[in-house]
């Protein structure tokens, strides 16, 4: 059995699109089955920390910020859990992406490679008639080995061990996280839109867009892009 | 540019630390209930959720962790600790965790105290939700109720490691700059875990009716008791707890930003809590709900109205530039209670609880305590109920799960059997019961078939064929009758 486990390091610096964009990438071998929980489970956590509670602004230029819930999930097909944000609306956009990203990697037949990507994006208005500029600032990219497992108990230890990966990355996220480096700085009412993404009704995360490749057995990568509705396409 | 903190930012640094300190003995000792954690999110602010995080404040931890405290602030050399262990139903105990909040010397005095320390230490709230369902006690906390409880101790001053056994891991959940010194939280979790291994506790049946000594001796000079994580339903109805001395605070929610002419920044605006609202003649610091402006709840109020402040030209979280801020003062008053003349409970702690909008306080912690898992309720966690054995006379079916009846209603898994749900296509005749063993003897032998043996199938032929006349002249007639059914079947 290929040794289920999560390896994390730090993009080159030449690698990031951008001068301030910080890119992290984590590597994982997980049985097909787990995929999904894996997936959401980084996801989730990354976006707990990237979420705030919704902001109501009012004259005079003040804001307040609403309130952000959270509740535990327990996996199924891994001996884990993780914490989310209490919002049924982002647990289904991730759940949407996560899932075409899975479907995607079961039908590329061979290997089962692929990576995920979750990208923070500011958004730069420009003059017409060009399209308004995305920046990101910050890259999470998910390396995934989809691994065949022979017997059920190569499956109850895969369980454990995904598990115990899980933690680990968790703890690696936090890191991440913790380090306050670059964080877009609180926009305006006006400015709003273009750093945070209001569309949802209870809790207001920084803009986003999870994007995913699946590597077929030739290696080489076939790039399918799955974009979320944001608020500039519509815009046009 | 101005180093030195302003007392305006020094109190609110410390009511940030303090309420900081106090969410955080909170999100540990939930996270060890045993229990799924769900809480809601809310679009408006409801002024009491402070670091705009949604974290339900349980009494008895909040009053434990307050005692500890003692009205003092983790500072350089005092930390505040949450001890988690575990509990046997024989009384064997054993460190789990040592959860550290501790601050350094290390000063960082330009960060904004009003927006990037509060914003940060929101952060941090989130890492340790993350963090503590990733150590190895959250998987034995959830599992906890018959052979073993989780118990927590708050202590404040010098960190005490030596209860972890040899190996602990440390695991960093994060730290937060401020004027005064580096907060920082970590964990130091036992590893070695072997004699308690989960796995034995899965084996033995559920006991019962354990009592729980709420008070341990500690061997630890600056001692304090022992407490279950989870609750007994309906215990402690009657505690009072002596009223806080220090003020009620209300939680910061309101931002500001500049006008939209300037660059944007945000600052924090909040307002200490204005105190004896309506409560004079009751002497406790209570707030109403709605706020003091029932009508503008998250409105600007008093005297430091942000109209005549400066706006500010750079990016706070970035700490480039000192900004001459004032703090304006919003009252977010939903620190509520249902306060009566004759409580004397901690008023401050009943906030996030919709139920406790009316009645009293007695009612609303009866409300709370009886939503929580009992510590030795009879419901055994690891019980699997049996699939519904069918209700049989067979005494092939009644000898079969006989054994399997029994061996569930002690109501644990035994990893040798299996119950299976036994139906057997051969005897569900009531009619006629049997067990295996005759079944098998008779049909081993089965009898001759009646139409095989020569004399009797000579014998039917002959009247088969007698009858053969009668039966076509029958047929005959009603040709019509299967003419007009074969079509009906085209």
């Amino acid at each position: 059995m290929v040794g289920p486990g999560w390896t994390r390091r730090r993009a080159p610096p030449g690698a990031a699109p951008t001068m301030n964009c910080r890119a992290e990438v984590l590597e994982v071998s997980v049985e097909g089955r787990q995929v999904e929980e894996a997936m959401l489970a980084v996801l989730h956590t990354v976006l707990l920390h990237r979420s705030t509670g919704k902001f109501h602004y009012k004259k005079e230029g003040t804001y307040s910020i609403g309130t952000v819930g959270t509740q535990d999930v327990d996996c199924d097909f891994i001996d884990f859990a993780y914490v989310r944000v209490s919002s049924e609306e982002l647990d289904r956009a991730l759940r949407k992406a996560v899932g075409e990203f899975k479907d995607a990697l079961r039908s590329s037949g061979s290997d089962g490679m692929g990576q995920i990507s979750l990208e923070f994006y500011q958004k730069k208005k420009s003059r017409w008639p060009f399209s308004d500029e995305c920046i990101p600032w910050e890259l999470w990219t998910i390396k995934v080995n989809v691994v065949n497992l022979a017997n059920e108990q190569e499956r109850q230890i895969c369980r454990e061990k995904v598990g115990e990966k899980l933690c680990e990355k968790i703890i690696n996220i936090v890191e991440v996280m913790n380090r306050h480096e670059y964080l877009p700085k609180m926009p305006t009412q006006s400015e709003v839109d273009n750093v945070f993404d209001t569309s949802l009704k209870d809790v207001q995360p920084y803009l986003y867009k999870i994007s995913y490749q699946i590597t077929d057995s030739l290696g080489t990568s076939v790039t399918t892009t799955m974009r979320r509705l944001i608020k500039d396409t519509l815009a046009l | 540019m101005d180093t030195d903190l302003s007392s305006q930012d020094r109190k609110d640094l410390d009511k940030f630390i303090k309420f900081f300190a106090l969410k955080t003995v909170q999100v540990i000792v939930q996270a060890r209930l045993g229990e799924k954690i769900c809480t809601r999110s809310s679009s408006s602010p409801t002024g009491s959720d402070w670091f705009n995080l949604a974290i339900k404040d349980i009494p008895e931890v909040t009053h434990e962790a307050k005692k500890a405290l003692a009205g003092q602030l983790p500072a350089v050399g005092r930390s505040m600790c949450v001890e988690i262990s575990l509990k046997t139903s024989e009384g064997d105990s054993m460190e789990l965790e040592i959860w550290c909040l501790e601050m350094n010397e290390k000063c960082d005095k330009e960060i904004k105290v009003s927006y990037t320390v509060y914003n940060r230490l929101s952060l941090l709230l989130k890492s340790l939700l993350a963090i503590t369902r990733v150590t190895p006690a959250y998987r034995l906390s959830r599992k906890q109720g018959h052979e073993y409880v989780i118990l927590y101790r708050i202590y404040f001053g010098e960190v005490q490691l030596s209860g972890l056994g040899e190996g602990f891991q440390t695991v960093r959940v994060g730290t937060v700059g401020t004027p005064v010194g580096t907060i920082t939280l970590s964990c130091a979790y036992r590893i070695n875990l072997a004699f308690m291994s989960t796995r034995q506790f899965e084996r033995t049946p559920p006991i019962m009716g354990i009592i729980i000594d709420h008070f341990v001796d500690r061997p630890y000079p600056s001692s304090s008791p022992m407490h279950p994580c989870n609750y007994r339903a309906g215990e402690d109805n009657g505690a009072v707890y002596p009223s806080v001395e220090d003020s009620q605070e209300v939680c910061t929610t309101s931002f500001s930003t500049s006008p939209p002419s300037q660059l944007s920044s945000s600052r924090l605006s909040y307002q200490p809590a204005a105190l004896g609202v309506g409560s004079a003649d009751m002497g406790y610091p209570v707030l109403f709900a709605g706020g003091l402006n029932a009508a503008h709840p998250h409105q600007l109020l008093g005297p430091g109205k942000e109209g005549g402040v400066p706006p500010v030209p750079s990016q706070p979280a970035h700490g480039t530039q000192a900004d001459q801020e004032r703090m304006c003062t919003p009252l977010d008053g939903v620190h509520y209670s249902a306060a009566t003349p004759s409580s004397s409970e901690d008023t401050e702690t009943v906030s996030n609880s919709s139920e406790g909008k009316s009645g009293s306080p007695h009612d609303l912690l009866e409300t709370i305590f009886i939503r929580k898992v009992g510590a030795f309720v009879n419901k055994p966690i690891n019980q699997v109920n049996p699939p519904d054995s069918p209700e049989t006379e067979s005494p092939l079916q009644g000898s079969l799960h006989s054994e399997g009846s029994s061996g569930s209603s002690t109501g644990n898994t035994h990893d040798d059997f299996v119950m299976i749900d036994f139906k057997p296509a051969f005897s569900k005749d009531d009619i006629l019961p049997m067990d295996l063993g005759t079944f098998y003897r008779e049909f081993q032998n089965p009898p001759q078939l009646s139409s095989l043996s020569i004399d009797i199938g000579a014998q039917s032929m002959a009247e088969d064929l007698d009858s053969l006349p009668e039966k076509l002249a029958v047929h005959e007639k009603n040709v019509k009758e299967f003419d007009a059914f074969v079509e009906t079947l085209q």
